[in-house]
């Protein structure tokens, strides 16, 4: 911004301004946090601390207790290894899938390219609903698999029709060249297209990995065995339950009244708040990509 | 400019006398994309299986679905779940909780958006600028179980500090959880507190594109700030607005069924059940599964009309649509 500008951002009433939208903005980021921090404190923090000091970002006693608690417990070890083996092969799994689509519908003259095109995007506005998409996983026999949990939602149009966008927009000449020397689709797509696409896959990767491992709604429809349970549900059980006995958890150490919701809820969080660093550094690029028309 | 989908057409050829030899090229090129074919193929039956194969087991809307019967064998009624549906006391108390949370989202969580939005922009400090946005972007990629279960520990009773804040606040002593006076407002809240940050990212990236000069123009012209935001900045991102209100009125009914399903209870139903958690309770729990499958029919069908209803006004106002 030119300096004539600068000068005249500096009245007194813009200094005003200015001061109060930093202190503004600030306030906003702190709320974004706070409720975080608060419970990860208390995670940290005793049962008695919990309960009589009504907000603080540091606790005055450090304690692990809650978490003894989670790790001796059977469910939460196993919903947690479960949760994250899902979520890696769904990952692959769908991000593969969409991949393999998007690039030859990012051919412009693939026969067939406009009608699927338009019948993507369809799904994007009309869906035919909860129960039917239940009846047809229960019909393919995969209730009570971890099938339910990724091939539902294998493919995102969204990401899809992005990703497409990308693909699309790579220089022509890269993949020609790559032609003449005698490399078929394949090969142009593994040495040429996907080695240049490896910011936007990783942020759709992470994008996917995300839903999965936050995915609420599927588990509570196609998982009724307690036994299969992901970790959102066992923190569902565990967070809206008044208090648990030690049985109910499998745990040797008895639960912490409050302070287990606490760390659960911190257990459940802390694999997203890890890929957030690498999402962060793509994602707004990654969205916008192939989302900016003319 | 800045859409969200883009559709491409291939011009549509007039019919040659040389069809035959346009047969030929045809599949010269379908042979010629033989692995591109194989490559699309897993993706496909993706789509056949578990998004149109779904549309037309929906036909059990009209049908009184047995599954001992199968789809086939069972009986066809025609609109009878649909009238059942329109003439159930539960039809007038759902819309109005649909349509209230509606509101909520589209009068004050999106306005808010674009507020913040502006706010950022008007940042002058990158530092900070970079600071706040990584911060408000985070609550996005939270669960709902999370973002409800955080809600759950700051309003727990006796002990939550959101709980001990509005209790000392109002001088009163509610269970905010269970009040079904603060259903509405919790969950705005939460629509806030987790996607607000996330939306901004849309309206940053069109504030970007705005062309700085007008600005020094406006300066010379002894524009003030406020003026500079209501006349230059507000209509350069008009288009980005209003695709996003179309987006936003599609999914009008779309309520999000994870927040509203895990923030109801007993207490609280009757202003939380919703079209979304209705259909669910209605077929998973109960079983109906014909009753509730024209319920979601009835609720995608009128998306549908919201979504191009919404663009084609926007397009005789003169704005750009997303189709």
């Amino acid at each position: 911004m030119s300096s004539s500008i600068n000068k005249r951002f500096n009245t007194r009433a813009g200094r005003a301004f200015d001061v109060f939208n930093v202190l503004l903005l600030i306030a906003v980021g702190l709320l974004a946090l706070l409720p975080f921090l608060y419970v990860l404190a208390g995670s940290f923090a005793t049962e008695y601390e919990i309960t009589t000091r009504p907000f603080f970002v540091w606790p005055r006693e450090f304690t692990t207790t809650s978490y003894e608690s989670i790790l001796s417990s059977d469910v939460i070890v196993r919903a947690f290894v479960t949760t994250i083996v899902v979520t890696f092969v769904g990952t692959l799994i769908q991000l593969a899938l969409t991949a393999l689509m998007a690039y030859p519908l990012s051919k412009t003259d693939l026969p067939g390219r406009g009608p699927i095109l338009s019948l993507v995007i369809f799904t994007m506005v009309f869906s035919a609903g909860m129960i039917p998409t239940f009846l047809v996983v229960k019909q393919l026999g995969l209730l009570d698999t971890y099938w339910s949990l990724i091939l539902p939602m294998a493919i995102n149009p969204f990401s899809l029709i992005i990703i497409k966008n990308f693909f699309q927009q790579l220089p022509v000449e890269l993949e020609e060249s790559a032609k003449i020397d005698g490399a078929n689709e394949l090969q142009v797509l593994r040495h040429v297209v996907l080695p240049l696409s490896k910011p936007v896959l990783a942020t759709f990767a992470l994008f996917y990995a995300v839903g999965i491992w936050n995915d609420y709604m599927s588990p509570l429809l196609y998982l009724n065995d307690t036994s299969k349970w992901t970790l959102q549900m066992i923190l569902r059980q565990v967070t809206a339950a008044a208090s648990l006995t030690p049985e109910e958890l499998h745990s040797e150490v008895p639960p912490p009244a409050q302070g287990i919701k606490f760390a659960v809820v911190i257990v459940a969080t802390i694999p997203v708040l890890l890929a957030y660093p690498f999402l962060q550094k793509h994602f707004a690029k990654g969205m916008l990509i192939g989302s900016v028309k003319g | 400019m800045t859409t969200v989908v883009e559709v491409e057409r291939e011009s549509p050829g007039t019919r040659s006398p040389r069809t035959a030899a346009r047969r030929k090229h045809l599949w010269s090129r379908m042979v010629r994309y033989r692995w591109l074919f194989f490559l699309m193929l897993p993706g496909i039956l993706y789509f056949v299986l578990f998004r149109f194969w779904p549309m037309y087991g929906a036909r059990i809307a009209f049908k009184n679905y047995i599954p001992f019967l199968g789809i086939e064998g069972s009986e066809w009624v025609g609109l009878e779940h649909f009238q059942e549906f329109m003439s159930n006391p539960d039809f007038p108390r759902l819309l109005e909780n649909t349509l209230i949370i509606a509101a909520l989202s589209l009068f004050i969580a999106f306005p808010i958006t674009i507020v913040v939005a502006l706010l950022l922009n008007e940042l002058r400090l990158q530092i900070l600028k970079r600071t706040v946005q990584t911060l408000v972007y985070i609550p996005h990629f939270l669960s709902w179980t999370v973002v409800v279960s955080l809600t759950a520990l700051l309003f727990a009773i006796g002990t939550g500090p959101l709980w001990t804040f509005f209790n000392g606040l109002f001088g009163s002593d509610t269970n905010m959880l269970a009040d079904p006076g603060w259903f509405r407002p919790l969950i705005l809240m939460q629509m806030i507190w987790k996607d607000t940050g996330w939306g901004t990212i849309i309206f940053l990236a069109a504030l970007a594109g705005v062309d700085q000069g007008q600005y020094e123009a406006a300066v010379i012209d002894g524009a003030g700030r406020w003026r500079r935001v209501w006349h230059i900045t507000l209509p350069s991102i008009r288009p980005t607005i209003v695709v996003m209100l179309i987006l936003q009125t599609g999914q009008l009914l779309n309520t999000g069924f994870e927040q509203i399903y895990l923030m109801s209870n007993a207490l609280n139903r009757n202003v939380a059940d919703v079209f979304d958690t209705y259909v669910y309770f209605a077929g998973i729990e109960q079983g109906s599964y014909s009753y509730a499958t024209a319920v979601g029919l009835f609720k995608a069908l009128v998306g549908l009309v919201l979504i191009f209803g919404t663009n084609w006004l926007a397009k005789r106002f003169n704005q750009q649509g997303i189709f």
